[in-house]
């Protein structure tokens, strides 16, 4: 069977699910954050292969820059606000952050 | 003791180039006229290459979610990233491969890596991944796997008849500073804006006595 787009669809599902887990079961800020990092790329992946085997020409390819730019941002203010939960609860468990909730 | 030490390296490195020109010979030439040649039994070099790179971003996947250690996590992070990265070769997006390179792998991991040395003291990093419980993970995993191959795998996609591989940097640009200049210039304002919040987000607050 030859590699088409369905593949890489399977692919990127799987990449997401794991996003998907990691984000919903760690404790860990920075895990959470990984976690992030791997659904925006299993996007990316999608949004590229149907670039490549559906539409042709580089329009997809320009919006997984636009998510890769974004995605970058994202790590850097996420990070920082990790840093800061931890500077403020000497902890990165995010269930140690619920000073809102009282 | 010296001597054996160089004479070593030496062998290790010479079994390294023999590698590389063994791959460079065997698959990444006869891929470069139309990728359709059969280098393994019925699988063609393309095919062949889309198996390994996408068992690397699985495993690297696997990784990230179930691992007990945060930065055997990272490193995770790392295979899959890299993983992905090689796929966008494969879908002739050599850009968005070398940019996901440069932005992932050099920028956003390191950040990460960063994170991690300054929030964990080394000797505690074993306990603080630890998760909410792997049967959940593993059931929500099974929930949504499932679902999204299936519709993956049975959609009857209309496909271009024929895909071509071809270098797009130069579309790239033309698309960039033509019908996507407007969102080019908000992305660079989003990312000064980026570079200040995290800056004032993550410093010590310093009260004024």
């Amino acid at each position: 069977m030859h590699v088409s787009l369905a593949h890489f669809l399977v692919v990127g599902a799987l990449l997401f699910c794991f996003g998907l887990v990691t984000v919903a079961t760690r404790r860990n800020g920075v895990g959470v954050l990984m976690g992030v990092e791997l659904i925006l790329n299993a996007a990316n992946l999608n949004l590229v292969a149907f670039n490549h085997y559906v539409v042709g020409g580089v329009s997809g390819q320009v919006f997984a820059l636009f998510v890769i730019v974004l995605a970058a941002a994202e790590a850097a203010v996420g990070l920082a606000i990790v840093l800061a939960i931890f500077q403020t609860f000497k902890s990165i468990d995010v269930r140690a952050a619920d000073a809102l909730r009282e | 003791m010296i001597l054996r030490r160089v004479l070593a390296w030496a062998v290790a490195a010479a079994f390294l180039i023999a590698f590389v020109v063994l791959v460079t010979n065997r698959i990444v030439v006869p891929m470069a006229p139309t990728g359709q040649e059969q280098v393994a039994g019925a699988l063609t070099a393309f095919d062949l290459s889309f198996y390994l790179l996408a068992a690397m971003a699985f495993i690297g996947a696997f990784g990230v979610a179930l691992s007990k250690n945060v930065l055997h996590s990272a490193i995770g992070l790392l295979v899959a990233l890299l993983g992905a990265g090689a796929l966008y070769v494969l879908l002739s997006a050599d850009f968005v491969a070398v940019a996901q390179l440069l932005v992932y792998v050099g920028g956003v991991l390191v950040l990460v890596l960063f994170a991690v040395m300054l929030t964990a003291r080394i000797s505690d990093v074993n306990v603080s991944n630890v998760s909410f419980g792997v049967w959940g993970g593993l059931a929500l995993f099974f929930a949504t796997a499932p679902v999204l191959c299936f519709v993956a795998v049975k959609t009857p996609w209309q496909l271009l008849p024929h895909p071509d591989l071809a270098p797009t940097t130069e579309a790239i640009g033309n698309e960039f500073l033509g019908r996507f200049l407007l969102p080019f210039e908000v992305a660079s304002l989003v990312l000064l804006a980026t570079l200040v919040g995290a800056v004032v987000i993550a410093r010590k607050e310093t009260r004024p006595e």
